[in-house]
């Protein structure tokens, strides 16, 4: 494995998760999490964990995001807090 | 007194630790030649945890349960205004009489009550891409025996595909290729159907969920019996994920009313 690549990702993972829950666009914070399941989807890839990976691709980066976008588009774009 | 029971713990990722001492190499090394299903993830999944991935998709079930009896409605309250494209001249028509009958014609199609431009491109490539999307899911369903993947991925896959076509058109052609009434079966008998082949080992004679009683039905190895009743329920599964994947998307974008879609 290139630990370099390992790395970026890894970063990446974090940022895109500390900026899903701090975003205030709810919009947003959804894209943000669909961003963060995919590099983490990238991550298990790397270390091996094939079906894990699959599943997050699947249902992490792809349905759940299409269900917050739902979610927030017959709801509210803004958050009260 | 459990942070000083916990300092006792294992150190975080020794690999001599007695997890993966005695249930781990045990699994590696007997899961083939017990269930003769090479991707020893789904023979764990399937078989050897068959009642825990039973519940899953009981659970998944429910959560589409859930989703249909908060959201769905079915009232006959004021649709508000109602558009609808002629055709032949591309003209909008905007009624506002709720109880004004639109009779069924060829030339007018209901439409969304926000603008949508009629993006040929992205309709033709959905449409194009979604049977490939689906063949690629049915692929990942039966061949979870063998590579990556399995019931739960080829049923939101699966699902997916019909999402894509509801996000690309509108949500009236998705419910008219996969109707209420449809996905409302599938998702229960996808449970039913994985339940049923526990109690089908359970007639031929071994325990619940156990695939190997089967060998004496089907005519074949007891190996080859397990990796069979594996891909039976991971058939159960993707049937029911599919469809609750579908119910979830349609009653949350229309919020319950299966009008008009994102």
């Amino acid at each position: 494995m290139i630990w370099q690549l390992d790395l970026a990702i890894l970063t990446l993972v974090a940022i895109c998760a500390v900026a899903a829950i701090t975003v205030r666009d709810l919009l947003g914070a959804a894209v943000l999490f669909g961003a963060y399941s995919f590099m983490l989807c990238l991550l298990w890839a790397i270390m091996g964990a094939v079906d894990v990976a699959f599943t997050e691709a699947s249902v992490g980066a792809g349905v759940s995001t299409v269900f917050f976008i739902a979610a927030v588009f017959r709801t509210t774009r803004r958050t009260k807090d | 007194m459990l942070i000083h029971a916990a300092l006792e713990f294992p150190v975080w990722g020794d690999p001599n630790a007695p997890a993966h001492l005695h249930v781990a190499p045990e699994y590696l090394e007997r899961a083939y030649e017990e269930t003769a299903t090479p991707n020893v993830v789904t023979a764990i999944l399937a078989d050897y945890r068959g009642y825990d991935t039973m519940f899953e998709t009981a659970v998944i079930f429910s959560a589409g349960l859930a989703c249909f009896f908060l959201l769905r409605t079915r009232s006959r309250k004021d649709p508000g205004d109602r558009f609808f494209r002629h055709l032949a001249t591309d003209m909008v028509i905007r009624i506002q009489n709720p109880s004004m009958k639109i009779p069924d014609t060829p030339y007018l199609q209901p439409m969304d009550s926000f603008w949508t431009p009629r993006s040929t491109i992205v309709r033709a490539a959905s449409r194009v891409l979604a049977p490939f999307i689906q063949l690629y899911a049915l692929y990942v369903v039966a061949h979870g025996h063998y590579s990556p993947g399995g019931g739960f991925q080829g049923g939101v896959i699966l699902g997916a595909s019909f999402i894509l076509i509801a996000l690309s058109h509108d949500l009236r052609t998705c419910m008219r290729q996969t109707p209420e009434k449809l996905i409302g079966v599938l998702s229960p008998a996808g449970v039913l159907f994985y339940a049923g082949v526990g109690i089908l080992c359970v007639l031929a004679g071994g325990n619940f969920l156990d695939y190997g009683a089967l060998a004496g039905w089907f005519g074949m190895a007891r190996e080859a019996a397990r990796s069979l009743g594996i891909l039976l329920v991971e058939m159960g599964v993707a049937a029911c994920v599919m469809a609750t994947m579908v119910i979830i998307y349609a009653n949350l974008s229309s919020a319950g009313g299966h009008r008009q879609g994102l």
